[in-house]
Protein backbone atom coordinates (compact mmCIF):
# COMPACT_ATOMS: atom_id res chain seq x y z
CA UNK A 1 0.00 0.00 0.00
CA UNK A 2 2.64 2.25 -0.62
CA UNK A 3 1.58 5.83 -2.39
CA UNK A 4 1.96 6.08 -5.77
CA UNK A 5 4.29 8.30 -7.26
CA UNK A 6 1.33 10.80 -8.06
CA UNK A 7 1.13 11.28 -4.32
CA UNK A 8 3.48 14.00 -4.56
CA UNK A 9 1.16 16.05 -6.53
CA UNK A 10 -1.93 15.72 -4.35
CA UNK A 11 -0.32 15.92 -1.11
CA UNK A 12 0.57 19.86 -0.28
CA UNK A 13 3.69 21.65 0.02
CA UNK A 14 4.54 24.79 1.26
CA UNK A 15 3.24 27.65 2.96
CA UNK A 16 2.52 25.65 6.04
CA UNK A 17 1.57 27.75 9.37
CA UNK A 18 2.59 26.69 12.77
CA UNK A 19 0.16 26.88 15.72
CA UNK A 20 0.32 28.52 18.87
CA UNK A 21 -2.09 28.19 22.06
CA UNK A 22 -2.01 30.78 24.51
CA UNK A 23 -3.85 30.59 28.08
CA UNK A 24 -6.45 28.75 26.44
CA UNK A 25 -9.08 28.05 28.90
CA UNK A 26 -11.96 25.62 28.32
CA UNK A 27 -14.61 23.57 30.54
CA UNK A 28 -17.71 21.83 30.15
CA UNK A 29 -20.21 22.77 33.07
CA UNK A 30 -17.82 23.69 35.80
CA UNK A 31 -15.28 20.68 35.07
CA UNK A 32 -12.14 22.71 33.47
CA UNK A 33 -9.97 20.29 30.90
CA UNK A 34 -7.90 23.18 29.37
CA UNK A 35 -6.15 25.31 32.21
CA UNK A 36 -4.41 27.89 30.94
CA UNK A 37 -2.99 25.61 28.15
CA UNK A 38 0.18 27.11 26.62
CA UNK A 39 2.33 25.30 23.18
CA UNK A 40 3.42 25.92 19.94
CA UNK A 41 3.72 23.76 17.23
CA UNK A 42 6.20 25.13 14.24
CA UNK A 43 5.35 24.85 10.39
CA UNK A 44 5.28 21.40 9.18
CA UNK A 45 6.03 19.88 12.78
CA UNK A 46 4.32 16.66 13.45
CA UNK A 47 3.21 16.47 17.08
CA UNK A 48 1.76 14.23 19.03
CA UNK A 49 -0.48 13.90 22.34
CA UNK A 50 -0.61 11.81 24.53
CA UNK A 51 -2.74 11.39 28.20
CA UNK A 52 -5.08 9.65 29.99
CA UNK A 53 -8.15 9.07 28.26
CA UNK A 54 -10.87 12.09 28.65
CA UNK A 55 -8.72 14.88 29.71
CA UNK A 56 -9.17 17.42 26.80
CA UNK A 57 -6.96 15.67 24.09
CA UNK A 58 -9.27 15.98 21.32
CA UNK A 59 -11.34 19.19 22.74
CA UNK A 60 -7.36 20.98 21.56
CA UNK A 61 -8.51 19.14 18.10
CA UNK A 62 -12.02 20.50 18.09
CA UNK A 63 -10.78 24.03 19.22
CA UNK A 64 -8.42 23.92 16.04
CA UNK A 65 -11.59 22.92 13.96
CA UNK A 66 -13.70 25.42 15.27
CA UNK A 67 -16.25 22.67 16.98
CA UNK A 68 -15.64 24.21 19.82
CA UNK A 69 -14.82 28.05 21.05
CA UNK A 70 -12.68 28.39 23.26
CA UNK A 71 -13.56 30.13 26.99
CA UNK A 72 -10.10 32.21 27.25
CA UNK A 73 -7.21 32.48 25.84
CA UNK A 74 -5.45 32.80 22.48
CA UNK A 75 -5.36 30.20 19.86
CA UNK A 76 -3.07 31.34 16.37
CA UNK A 77 -2.89 29.44 13.36
CA UNK A 78 -0.02 31.06 11.28
CA UNK A 79 -0.03 34.62 12.20
CA UNK A 80 -3.91 34.85 12.24
CA UNK A 81 -5.88 34.53 15.38
CA UNK A 82 -8.69 31.70 15.29
CA UNK A 83 -10.30 33.06 18.32
CA UNK A 84 -10.85 36.48 17.95
CA UNK A 85 -10.62 39.21 14.74
CA UNK A 86 -8.90 42.41 14.84
CA UNK A 87 -11.43 45.19 14.17
CA UNK A 88 -9.60 48.66 14.31
CA UNK A 89 -7.02 47.73 16.69
CA UNK A 90 -9.88 45.64 19.18
CA UNK A 91 -10.44 42.03 19.73
CA UNK A 92 -13.59 41.10 18.07
CA UNK A 93 -15.36 37.51 18.43
CA UNK A 94 -15.07 35.82 15.38
CA UNK A 95 -17.54 35.72 12.45
CA UNK A 96 -18.12 33.02 10.59
CA UNK A 97 -16.68 34.46 7.16
CA UNK A 98 -13.39 34.88 9.81
CA UNK A 99 -13.68 31.13 10.68
CA UNK A 100 -14.46 29.91 7.46
CA UNK A 101 -11.16 31.89 6.00
CA UNK A 102 -9.28 30.21 8.86
CA UNK A 103 -10.97 26.73 8.30
CA UNK A 104 -9.49 26.66 4.84
CA UNK A 105 -6.18 26.06 6.24
CA UNK A 106 -7.37 23.19 8.95
CA UNK A 107 -8.33 19.67 7.88
CA UNK A 108 -9.42 16.69 10.47
CA UNK A 109 -9.79 13.01 10.41
CA UNK A 110 -12.58 11.93 13.43
CA UNK A 111 -11.90 8.65 15.02
CA UNK A 112 -15.37 7.56 13.95
CA UNK A 113 -14.52 8.07 9.93
CA UNK A 114 -18.19 10.09 9.40
CA UNK A 115 -17.88 9.69 6.15
CA UNK A 116 -21.34 10.76 4.65
CA UNK A 117 -23.88 8.08 3.94
CA UNK A 118 -25.72 10.01 1.16
CA UNK A 119 -22.77 9.95 -1.13
CA UNK A 120 -20.57 7.59 -2.93
CA UNK A 121 -16.83 7.67 -2.27
CA UNK A 122 -16.38 9.87 -4.80
CA UNK A 123 -18.79 12.26 -3.88
CA UNK A 124 -17.67 12.60 -0.58
CA UNK A 125 -14.03 13.32 -1.79
CA UNK A 126 -15.26 16.35 -4.16
CA UNK A 127 -18.27 17.76 -2.33
CA UNK A 128 -16.50 20.37 -0.73
CA UNK A 129 -13.67 21.17 -3.10
CA UNK A 130 -16.72 21.89 -5.81
CA UNK A 131 -18.79 23.73 -3.28
CA UNK A 132 -16.53 25.70 -1.24
CA UNK A 133 -13.37 25.90 -3.24
CA UNK A 134 -15.22 26.42 -6.64
CA UNK A 135 -12.75 23.51 -7.97
CA UNK A 136 -14.09 22.69 -11.23
CA UNK A 137 -16.37 19.16 -10.92
CA UNK A 138 -13.97 17.49 -13.88
CA UNK A 139 -11.20 18.94 -11.91
CA UNK A 140 -12.39 17.81 -8.42
CA UNK A 141 -13.16 14.31 -9.64
CA UNK A 142 -9.42 14.15 -11.15
CA UNK A 143 -8.06 14.58 -8.16
CA UNK A 144 -9.90 12.73 -5.73
CA UNK A 145 -9.35 9.91 -8.00
CA UNK A 146 -5.58 10.14 -7.25
CA UNK A 147 -6.22 10.75 -3.72
CA UNK A 148 -7.85 7.22 -3.91
CA UNK A 149 -5.33 5.92 -5.81
CA UNK A 150 -2.89 7.20 -2.82
CA UNK A 151 -4.86 5.56 -0.40
CA UNK A 152 -5.38 2.33 -1.98
CA UNK A 153 -8.98 2.50 -2.64
CA UNK A 154 -8.84 3.25 -6.87
CA UNK A 155 -11.43 0.81 -7.85
CA UNK A 156 -13.90 2.43 -4.52
CA UNK A 157 -14.67 5.35 -6.26
CA UNK A 158 -18.77 4.48 -6.90
CA UNK A 159 -18.99 2.52 -4.25
CA UNK A 160 -21.11 3.83 -1.25
CA UNK A 161 -19.91 4.46 2.09
CA UNK A 162 -21.10 1.52 4.04
CA UNK A 163 -20.49 -0.85 1.35
CA UNK A 164 -16.31 -0.47 2.96
CA UNK A 165 -14.96 -1.69 5.73
CA UNK A 166 -13.56 0.40 8.96
CA UNK A 167 -10.05 0.96 7.95
CA UNK A 168 -11.05 1.21 3.70
CA UNK A 169 -13.90 4.03 5.36
CA UNK A 170 -11.37 5.67 7.05
CA UNK A 171 -8.68 5.76 3.97
CA UNK A 172 -11.59 7.61 2.18
CA UNK A 173 -11.78 9.95 5.38
CA UNK A 174 -8.12 10.82 4.62
CA UNK A 175 -8.35 11.31 1.48
CA UNK A 176 -11.28 13.45 1.50
CA UNK A 177 -9.71 15.60 4.27
CA UNK A 178 -6.04 15.88 1.81
CA UNK A 179 -8.75 17.07 -1.30
CA UNK A 180 -9.42 20.24 0.18
CA UNK A 181 -5.81 20.72 0.07
CA UNK A 182 -5.39 21.46 4.36
CA UNK A 183 -2.07 23.17 5.73
CA UNK A 184 -2.37 21.71 8.65
CA UNK A 185 -4.08 18.35 9.21
CA UNK A 186 -5.84 16.75 12.49
CA UNK A 187 -5.79 13.22 13.42
CA UNK A 188 -8.05 12.19 16.61
CA UNK A 189 -7.66 9.39 17.30
CA UNK A 190 -8.01 7.65 13.90
CA UNK A 191 -7.45 3.98 15.03
CA UNK A 192 -9.06 3.36 17.97
CA UNK A 193 -12.46 2.39 15.94
CA UNK A 194 -11.00 -0.12 13.30
CA UNK A 195 -10.36 -3.42 14.05
CA UNK A 196 -6.54 -4.69 14.99
CA UNK A 197 -5.80 -5.92 11.67
CA UNK A 198 -6.44 -3.07 9.84
CA UNK A 199 -4.99 -0.56 11.73
CA UNK A 200 -1.47 -1.20 10.81
CA UNK A 201 -2.64 -0.02 7.18
CA UNK A 202 -4.24 2.95 8.20
CA UNK A 203 -1.33 3.93 10.08
CA UNK A 204 1.41 3.20 7.78
CA UNK A 205 -0.28 5.02 4.78
CA UNK A 206 -0.42 8.44 7.34
CA UNK A 207 3.48 7.72 8.03
CA UNK A 208 3.90 7.89 3.94
CA UNK A 209 1.72 11.16 3.98
CA UNK A 210 3.85 13.15 6.58
CA UNK A 211 6.88 11.74 4.94
CA UNK A 212 5.97 13.30 1.77
CA UNK A 213 4.52 16.16 2.22
CA UNK A 214 5.08 19.50 4.36
CA UNK A 215 2.25 19.53 6.74
CA UNK A 216 1.57 20.33 10.10
CA UNK A 217 0.66 17.28 11.65
CA UNK A 218 -1.28 17.40 15.09
CA UNK A 219 -2.09 13.80 16.22
CA UNK A 220 -4.14 12.21 18.90
CA UNK A 221 -3.69 8.72 19.76
CA UNK A 222 -3.69 5.81 21.92
CA UNK A 223 -0.91 3.89 20.12
CA UNK A 224 2.62 4.84 20.94
CA UNK A 225 4.04 2.73 18.79
CA UNK A 226 2.33 5.02 15.70
CA UNK A 227 3.44 8.34 17.94
CA UNK A 228 6.94 7.31 18.16
CA UNK A 229 7.21 6.77 14.55
CA UNK A 230 5.08 9.89 12.94
CA UNK A 231 6.01 12.65 15.56
CA UNK A 232 9.01 14.77 15.59
CA UNK A 233 7.85 15.81 19.39
CA UNK A 234 5.18 14.25 21.81
CA UNK A 235 2.93 16.19 24.21
CA UNK A 236 2.08 15.10 27.26
CA UNK A 237 -0.87 16.50 28.50
CA UNK A 238 -3.05 15.74 32.05
CA UNK A 239 -5.16 18.01 34.07
CA UNK A 240 -5.37 20.54 31.74
CA UNK A 241 -1.32 21.47 30.83
CA UNK A 242 1.35 20.05 28.79
CA UNK A 243 2.99 18.62 31.53
CA UNK A 244 6.45 17.20 29.18
CA UNK A 245 7.09 17.63 26.10
CA UNK A 246 10.15 16.16 23.95
CA UNK A 247 11.13 14.52 21.18
CA UNK A 248 9.28 10.65 21.00
CA UNK A 249 12.71 8.75 22.07
CA UNK A 250 12.93 11.17 25.17
CA UNK A 251 9.79 10.80 26.07
CA UNK A 252 9.16 6.94 25.85
CA UNK A 253 12.70 5.65 27.23
CA UNK A 254 13.13 8.58 29.78
CA UNK A 255 10.12 10.79 31.06
CA UNK A 256 11.15 12.95 33.41
CA UNK A 257 7.67 13.52 35.06
CA UNK A 258 5.87 10.87 37.40
CA UNK A 259 2.76 11.77 35.50
CA UNK A 260 4.44 10.42 32.19
CA UNK A 261 5.51 7.35 33.75
CA UNK A 262 2.65 6.49 35.07
CA UNK A 263 0.91 6.95 31.78
CA UNK A 264 3.23 5.20 29.55
CA UNK A 265 2.92 2.53 32.22
CA UNK A 266 -0.63 2.08 32.27
CA UNK A 267 -0.88 2.29 28.83
CA UNK A 268 2.08 -0.31 27.82
CA UNK A 269 0.63 -2.95 30.09
CA UNK A 270 -2.65 -3.27 28.13
CA UNK B 1 -75.97 -1.07 -4.15
CA UNK B 2 -75.02 -0.71 -7.46
CA UNK B 3 -76.86 2.47 -8.26
CA UNK B 4 -75.15 4.17 -5.10
CA UNK B 5 -71.52 2.87 -6.30
CA UNK B 6 -72.43 4.03 -10.55
CA UNK B 7 -73.25 7.38 -9.09
CA UNK B 8 -71.15 9.93 -10.96
CA UNK B 9 -71.19 12.51 -8.16
CA UNK B 10 -69.41 9.94 -5.81
CA UNK B 11 -66.51 10.10 -8.09
CA UNK B 12 -66.60 13.30 -9.15
CA UNK B 13 -66.41 14.23 -4.88
CA UNK B 14 -63.69 11.38 -4.36
CA UNK B 15 -61.80 13.25 -7.31
CA UNK B 16 -62.25 16.90 -4.97
CA UNK B 17 -60.72 14.99 -1.64
CA UNK B 18 -57.81 13.93 -3.74
CA UNK B 19 -57.33 17.10 -5.42
CA UNK B 20 -57.76 19.10 -1.77
CA UNK B 21 -55.34 16.13 -0.23
CA UNK B 22 -52.78 17.25 -2.65
CA UNK B 23 -53.25 20.85 -2.65
CA UNK B 24 -52.92 21.14 1.23
CA UNK B 25 -50.37 18.60 1.62
CA UNK B 26 -48.65 20.74 -0.47
CA UNK B 27 -48.95 23.91 1.32
CA UNK B 28 -48.39 21.92 4.45
CA UNK B 29 -45.08 21.22 3.04
CA UNK B 30 -44.50 24.37 2.26
CA UNK B 31 -44.28 25.20 5.71
CA UNK B 32 -42.82 22.61 7.27
CA UNK B 33 -39.88 22.99 6.06
CA UNK B 34 -39.14 26.35 6.69
CA UNK B 35 -40.62 26.57 9.80
CA UNK B 36 -38.41 23.00 10.49
CA UNK B 37 -35.55 24.52 9.67
CA UNK B 38 -36.02 27.51 11.63
CA UNK B 39 -35.98 25.02 14.58
CA UNK B 40 -32.72 24.15 14.63
CA UNK B 41 -30.87 27.86 13.61
CA UNK B 42 -28.42 28.82 15.92
CA UNK B 43 -30.54 32.28 16.33
CA UNK B 44 -33.02 32.11 18.79
CA UNK B 45 -34.93 34.68 16.99
CA UNK B 46 -35.21 32.53 14.42
CA UNK B 47 -36.24 29.56 16.46
CA UNK B 48 -38.61 31.45 18.24
CA UNK B 49 -40.58 32.15 14.51
CA UNK B 50 -40.36 28.57 14.22
CA UNK B 51 -41.83 27.74 17.26
CA UNK B 52 -44.19 30.54 17.41
CA UNK B 53 -45.96 29.05 14.21
CA UNK B 54 -45.65 25.62 15.76
CA UNK B 55 -47.59 26.56 18.59
CA UNK B 56 -50.44 28.25 17.40
CA UNK B 57 -51.18 26.23 14.22
CA UNK B 58 -50.85 23.05 16.20
CA UNK B 59 -53.39 24.58 18.60
CA UNK B 60 -56.62 25.58 16.69
CA UNK B 61 -59.01 23.18 15.63
CA UNK B 62 -58.69 22.78 11.81
CA UNK B 63 -62.35 23.40 11.32
CA UNK B 64 -62.83 26.65 13.37
CA UNK B 65 -60.04 27.87 11.54
CA UNK B 66 -61.69 26.90 8.31
CA UNK B 67 -65.12 28.75 9.50
CA UNK B 68 -63.07 31.71 10.02
CA UNK B 69 -61.22 32.08 6.86
CA UNK B 70 -64.57 31.41 5.57
CA UNK B 71 -66.38 34.03 7.12
CA UNK B 72 -64.05 36.61 8.08
CA UNK B 73 -61.99 36.99 4.75
CA UNK B 74 -65.29 37.93 2.86
CA UNK B 75 -65.68 40.48 6.00
CA UNK B 76 -61.48 41.42 4.93
CA UNK B 77 -62.95 42.36 1.27
CA UNK B 78 -60.98 38.81 0.26
CA UNK B 79 -63.10 37.06 -2.22
CA UNK B 80 -61.73 33.59 -2.69
CA UNK B 81 -62.89 30.33 -3.24
CA UNK B 82 -64.69 28.29 -0.84
CA UNK B 83 -61.88 25.47 -1.46
CA UNK B 84 -59.22 28.18 -0.35
CA UNK B 85 -60.77 28.20 3.42
CA UNK B 86 -60.40 24.74 3.75
CA UNK B 87 -56.97 24.43 1.60
CA UNK B 88 -55.31 27.01 4.46
CA UNK B 89 -56.99 25.76 7.21
CA UNK B 90 -55.72 22.32 6.88
CA UNK B 91 -52.12 23.24 5.27
CA UNK B 92 -51.47 25.50 8.32
CA UNK B 93 -52.91 22.75 10.66
CA UNK B 94 -50.50 19.82 9.18
CA UNK B 95 -47.49 22.11 8.36
CA UNK B 96 -47.45 22.93 11.61
CA UNK B 97 -47.09 19.18 12.24
CA UNK B 98 -45.10 18.49 9.84
CA UNK B 99 -42.41 21.19 11.01
CA UNK B 100 -42.03 19.47 13.95
CA UNK B 101 -41.12 15.92 11.78
CA UNK B 102 -38.67 18.16 9.70
CA UNK B 103 -37.06 19.33 12.98
CA UNK B 104 -37.13 16.14 14.76
CA UNK B 105 -35.41 14.06 11.79
CA UNK B 106 -32.60 17.09 11.20
CA UNK B 107 -31.64 16.43 14.85
CA UNK B 108 -31.96 13.09 14.61
CA UNK B 109 -29.21 13.47 11.93
CA UNK B 110 -25.56 12.40 14.03
CA UNK B 111 -24.37 15.62 15.20
CA UNK B 112 -20.69 14.14 13.58
CA UNK B 113 -22.36 14.18 10.60
CA UNK B 114 -22.41 18.47 10.93
CA UNK B 115 -18.96 18.29 12.59
CA UNK B 116 -17.73 16.62 9.31
CA UNK B 117 -19.64 18.85 7.43
CA UNK B 118 -17.62 21.96 9.04
CA UNK B 119 -14.36 19.97 8.76
CA UNK B 120 -14.76 20.50 5.05
CA UNK B 121 -15.53 24.10 5.65
CA UNK B 122 -19.22 23.86 4.15
CA UNK B 123 -21.02 27.01 4.93
CA UNK B 124 -23.87 26.78 7.18
CA UNK B 125 -26.25 26.57 4.34
CA UNK B 126 -24.62 23.56 2.21
CA UNK B 127 -23.92 21.95 5.47
CA UNK B 128 -28.09 21.89 5.38
CA UNK B 129 -28.80 21.05 2.30
CA UNK B 130 -26.01 18.63 1.39
CA UNK B 131 -25.54 16.84 4.54
CA UNK B 132 -28.41 17.26 7.26
CA UNK B 133 -31.62 17.18 4.90
CA UNK B 134 -30.14 14.49 2.44
CA UNK B 135 -30.14 12.63 5.49
CA UNK B 136 -32.65 14.05 7.23
CA UNK B 137 -35.97 13.25 4.72
CA UNK B 138 -35.69 9.58 4.58
CA UNK B 139 -36.23 9.68 8.69
CA UNK B 140 -39.52 12.25 8.18
CA UNK B 141 -41.16 9.99 5.32
CA UNK B 142 -42.67 7.19 7.36
CA UNK B 143 -44.26 10.10 9.60
CA UNK B 144 -45.42 12.11 6.97
CA UNK B 145 -46.72 9.05 5.47
CA UNK B 146 -49.27 8.79 8.32
CA UNK B 147 -49.68 12.65 8.43
CA UNK B 148 -50.75 12.61 4.84
CA UNK B 149 -53.23 9.86 5.70
CA UNK B 150 -54.47 12.03 8.22
CA UNK B 151 -55.10 14.79 6.38
CA UNK B 152 -56.76 13.16 3.31
CA UNK B 153 -59.05 11.78 6.33
CA UNK B 154 -59.69 15.32 8.07
CA UNK B 155 -60.85 16.97 4.48
CA UNK B 156 -63.67 15.55 5.40
CA UNK B 157 -64.53 18.85 7.29
CA UNK B 158 -64.57 21.31 4.19
CA UNK B 159 -68.47 19.60 3.12
CA UNK B 160 -69.45 21.57 6.16
CA UNK B 161 -68.69 24.59 3.98
CA UNK B 162 -70.05 23.31 0.57
CA UNK B 163 -67.12 22.31 -1.06
CA UNK B 164 -68.02 19.81 -2.80
CA UNK B 165 -66.22 16.73 -1.70
CA UNK B 166 -66.66 13.05 -0.86
CA UNK B 167 -68.38 13.83 2.24
CA UNK B 168 -70.71 16.71 0.38
CA UNK B 169 -71.75 14.54 -2.38
CA UNK B 170 -72.81 11.36 -0.08
CA UNK B 171 -74.55 13.78 1.51
CA UNK B 172 -76.72 14.22 -1.19
CA UNK B 173 -76.66 11.58 -2.20
CA UNK B 174 -78.14 10.05 0.45
CA UNK B 175 -80.90 12.64 0.85
CA UNK B 176 -81.88 12.43 -2.96
CA UNK B 177 -82.09 8.09 -3.04
CA UNK B 178 -82.21 7.84 1.33
CA UNK B 179 -79.91 5.09 0.67
CA UNK B 180 -77.47 6.71 3.85
CA UNK B 181 -76.23 3.06 5.08
CA UNK B 182 -75.31 2.04 1.11
CA UNK B 183 -73.67 5.78 0.42
CA UNK B 184 -71.70 5.62 3.55
CA UNK B 185 -70.56 2.15 3.43
CA UNK B 186 -69.77 2.70 0.20
CA UNK B 187 -67.20 6.13 0.89
CA UNK B 188 -65.80 4.42 3.53
CA UNK B 189 -64.58 2.16 1.06
CA UNK B 190 -63.55 5.04 -0.94
CA UNK B 191 -61.51 7.24 1.76
CA UNK B 192 -59.73 3.44 2.36
CA UNK B 193 -58.55 3.12 -1.30
CA UNK B 194 -57.71 6.71 -1.33
CA UNK B 195 -55.25 6.28 1.79
CA UNK B 196 -53.96 3.11 -0.01
CA UNK B 197 -52.79 4.56 -2.58
CA UNK B 198 -50.99 7.19 -0.77
CA UNK B 199 -49.41 4.85 1.43
CA UNK B 200 -48.15 3.11 -1.89
CA UNK B 201 -46.62 6.26 -2.73
CA UNK B 202 -44.88 7.14 0.29
CA UNK B 203 -43.77 3.31 0.65
CA UNK B 204 -42.59 3.72 -2.99
CA UNK B 205 -40.42 6.90 -1.53
CA UNK B 206 -39.13 5.32 1.28
CA UNK B 207 -37.61 2.27 -0.43
CA UNK B 208 -35.99 4.58 -2.85
CA UNK B 209 -34.80 6.97 -0.07
CA UNK B 210 -33.10 4.01 1.67
CA UNK B 211 -31.40 2.98 -0.97
CA UNK B 212 -29.67 6.48 -1.53
CA UNK B 213 -28.43 6.32 2.14
CA UNK B 214 -27.01 2.68 1.46
CA UNK B 215 -28.88 1.39 4.03
CA UNK B 216 -30.52 -1.31 1.66
CA UNK B 217 -26.86 -2.88 -0.88
CA UNK B 218 -27.50 -1.77 -4.25
CA UNK B 219 -28.00 -5.33 -6.58
CA UNK B 220 -24.66 -6.58 -7.89
CA UNK B 221 -22.61 -3.87 -5.84
CA UNK B 222 -19.25 -5.80 -4.89
CA UNK B 223 -17.57 -5.56 -2.01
Amino acid sequence: MEPSDASAGVLPKGGTPGIRFDKVVKSYGGNAVLRGLDFTIAPGERVTLIGPSGCGKTTILRLLMTLEKADGGDIWIGDRALTHMDKGGKKAPPSEKHLHEMRKQVGMVFQQFNLFPNMSVLRNLTEAPVHVLGDSKDEAAERARELLEMVGLAGKADAHPSQLSGGQQQRVAIARALAMRPKVLLLDEVTSALDPELVVGVQDLLRDIARQSDLTLLCVTHEMNFAKDISDRVLMFAEGRIVEEGPPEQIFSAPAEQRTRDFLQAVLAT
Amino acid sequence: MWDVIEAPILWQGAWVTVQLTLYSAALAFALAFPFGLAGISRHAWVRAIGRFYVEVFRGLPALVLMFWFFYSLPLAGLRLETLFAGVAALGLNYGAYGAEVVRGALKAVPKTQFEAAVALNLRPAQRVRRVLLPQAVPLMLPTFGNQLVELMKATAIVSLISISDLMFRAQQLRSSTGEGAAVFLVILVMYFVIAQAMLLLVRYLERRSERTLGRVRAEGAAR
